[in-house]
């Protein structure tokens, strides 16, 4: 039963009697809402996966590069450095909380097994790369440091090589051939999915027996290695061994005091922490383009609001002769503009979260509506029925009771 | 009760001005039934939107119980509007999508006089006690001018302004109409001032004014 001394049961009232048009009304606010949810909880989901992929390495890694973080300030000629496996042992030896430390090699090359072949990008690691990268193997073994040490010719092959050369056999003790090379599979790895650090793609093979496939000595007879991965202790240590590391390595190098590094050392947080700060600009874009559509939505609901008030000019005249004061005019019309976005966020909201639980289960992105989305999303359908409502309600309370009165 | 004093009433019409009301002298005394009679654009109208502070007048003074309001802003004028006027209108003005009830008890809420027994009791009173839940639609147009009756009543106010109350009802509604009013005044001696062409209906008051071009030409007592 209607309380008519409660605005908000008015307000259900007046939507209610108006079936069509309070749903026609709402239809951009219910689209713009839906939309706002969908796209947030897609970014969001996509930041969670890759966290949580970044996660699985664990924050005491730390990754060093022959990369100069100096190479993109202007005016300077970019640092080309090199990082080799005796800057790797150097670590070892004279860096105190450390558990591991992982040199790799990578170069691209072509994979034969049989008639099939791929480029993979071929990886030459220690034993220890399987403690560093997390690294799990579903049928055989990782690289032991006898096959480390004897220039082994084995390689573990990632599920994607497999399915490619071998289909799928088991290519556990079959041979492949890279280069001149045969090589016999002595594992496949675990898949990590599309993920940060994914080795579904590798092909991983002794560090040693890389360097005597494809050697690369510098000008010091030192052996070249791409990057280093160390892990730290723990996470406390990590930024302790993160100085140390680089002031083995500008002694190292010669580098002089001032000069840029020609290399980088970065841990784990820091790059979890530059991809979210990148992932949630693109949430925040996604929001806003759908934050457009929410936008026309709200000027739909202006224009309604505005012919709402001219049909119910003759019942503004009614109640402003029966003693109403502008004032309960202005809020009882902005309180239906109020709830009738909001019932509109409400039902997008559903909506949303629906299409966004389906998006998950699909399996083609995961979808995470947070409860920030939520409180934005309602929050902003509200929002968007006050600011859009008010020039009507204001319109409606400056009615001349009699001029309201006459009309039909 | 009310006071009318040089009362002037003009509308800008482009570059000139429309004189509706020139200088209306009026007096009304508590417990008063009176008719306004006049040709359309006579401006009876406005005199009764006057009296009923739905209008301010251009100049002039309007004391209303000893006080003046002619220059009240709009808030003001609502809130003593809400207390102290109940309108009767020609064409009701309920609102369509309330009960019998609901329309009467909206007429209180106005008058920040909630009292549903009140309500109710206005309803019995013009004899639609078994048609409260009923819409305006529900209804014919005597029982919904009876409700527009009730919603004037509901709230006790001093004063009831009538706009042609009868002039959308047949003769036999019209009669009843007017015998509630008349009973009405008669006994809780509310001051009535109403407009109307049909001098029957006109005849149930005590005095009838009469106004040509915005002012009074005449008066008749009854």
């Amino acid at each position: 039963m209607t309380n008519i001394f409660d605005p908000l049961s008015t307000a259900w009232t007046t939507m209610v009697t108006h079936k069509l048009r309070s749903i026609l009304t709402i239809l951009g606010v219910v689209i713009g809402v839906s939309c706002v949810i969908i796209l947030m909880s897609i970014g969001q989901g996509t930041q969670q996966t890759i966290t949580n992929s970044l996660n699985t390495l664990g924050p005491n890694i730390l990754y060093v590069t022959a990369e100069s973080a100096a190479q993109s300030s202007i005016g300077r000629a970019p640092v080309s450095g090199m990082l080799t496996l005796e800057d790797a042992q150097a670590i070892v030896t004279s860096i105190p909380n450390i558990n591991a430390v992982a040199p790799t090699n990578t170069i691209g090359m072509q994979v034969i097994a049989g008639n099939q072949n791929m480029t993979a990008q071929i990886t030459g690691v220690t034993p220890s790369y399987q403690l560093v990268n997390n690294v799990q193997v579903v049928g055989g073994d990782f690289i032991n440091q006898d096959q480390y040490t004897g220039f082994a010719k084995v390689a573990l092959i990632g599920p994607t090589v497999s399915t490619t050369l071998f289909g799928g056999e088991n290519p556990l003790g079959k041979t492949i051939r890279v280069g001149n090379n045969i090589f016999y599979v002595a594992g496949v790895l675990k898949s990590k999915g599309a993920s940060f650090s994914s080795t579904d793609s590798a092909v991983l093979i002794p560090l040693t027996t890389l360097q005597g496939i494809a050697s690369k000595l510098t000008t010091t007879g030192q052996h070249e290695v791409s990057s280093i991965a160390v892990q730290a202790a723990n996470k406390k240590s990590a930024s302790a061994v993160k100085s140390a590391i680089t002031s083995l390595l500008q002694y190292r190098h010669r580098i002089a005091p001032g000069a840029d590094n020609d290399f980088t050392v970065i841990s784990m947080d820091e790059i979890s922490a530059s991809i979210n700060t990148a992932l949630s600009s693109l949430t925040i874009l996604l929001g806003a383009i759908a934050g457009i559509s929410l936008l026309v939505g709200g000027i739909g609901v202006m224009n309604i609001m505005l012919v709402s008030v001219m049909e119910r000019k003759r019942e503004i005249g009614i109640r402003k002769a029966l003693g109403a004061e502008g004032s309960e005019i202005w809020g009882q019309f902005l309180l239906d503009a109020a709830l009738l976005t909001f019932t509109g966020g409400l039902i997008g909201l559903a909506i949303g979260w629906g299409i966004s639980a389906l998006i998950t289960a699909s399996g083609v992105l995961t979808a995470v509506v947070t409860l920030n989305t939520v409180l934005l999303a309602v929050g902003v359908s509200v929002g968007i029925g006050l600011l859009f409502g008010f020039l009507p309600a204001f319109q409606g309370s400056r009615l001349d009771p009699i001029q309201a009165l006459r009309s039909e | 009760m009310i006071q009318l004093e040089n009362i002037v009433k003009t509308y800008p019409m482009g570059k000139s001005e429309l004189k509706v009301l020139q200088g209306v002298d009026l007096n009304i005394e508590k417990g008063e039934m009176v008719a306004i009679m006049g040709a359309s654009g006579s401006g009876k109208s406005t005199l009764l939107n006057m009296i009923g502070l739905l209008d301010r007048p251009t100049s002039g003074s309007y004391l209303l119980e000893g006080a003046e309001v002619a220059h009240l802003n709009a808030k003001s004028l609502a809130k003593v509007r809400g207390q102290k006027i109940g309108f009767i209108f020609q064409s009701f003005n309920l609102l369509p999508y309330l009960s019998a009830l609901k329309n009467v008890e909206l007429g209180q809420k106005y008058a920040r006089k909630p009292n549903v027994q009140a309500a109710k009791e206005a309803l019995e009173k013009v004899g639609l006690g078994g048609r409260m839940k009923h819409r305006p639609n529900e209804l014919s147009g005597g029982e919904q001018q009876r409700v527009a009756v009730a919603r004037a009543i509901a709230k006790n106010p001093p004063i009831i302004l009538a706009d042609e109350p009868t002039g959308n009802l047949d003769s036999k509604s019209s009669k009843e109409i007017m015998a509630i009013l008349t009973n009405l005044h008669v006994e809780q001696n509310i001051t009535l001032v109403m407009i109307t062409h049909d001098p029957n209906v006109a005849h149930y008051c005590q005095r009838i004014i009469y106004i040509q071009d915005g002012q009074i030409t005449g008066e008749e007592k009854s």
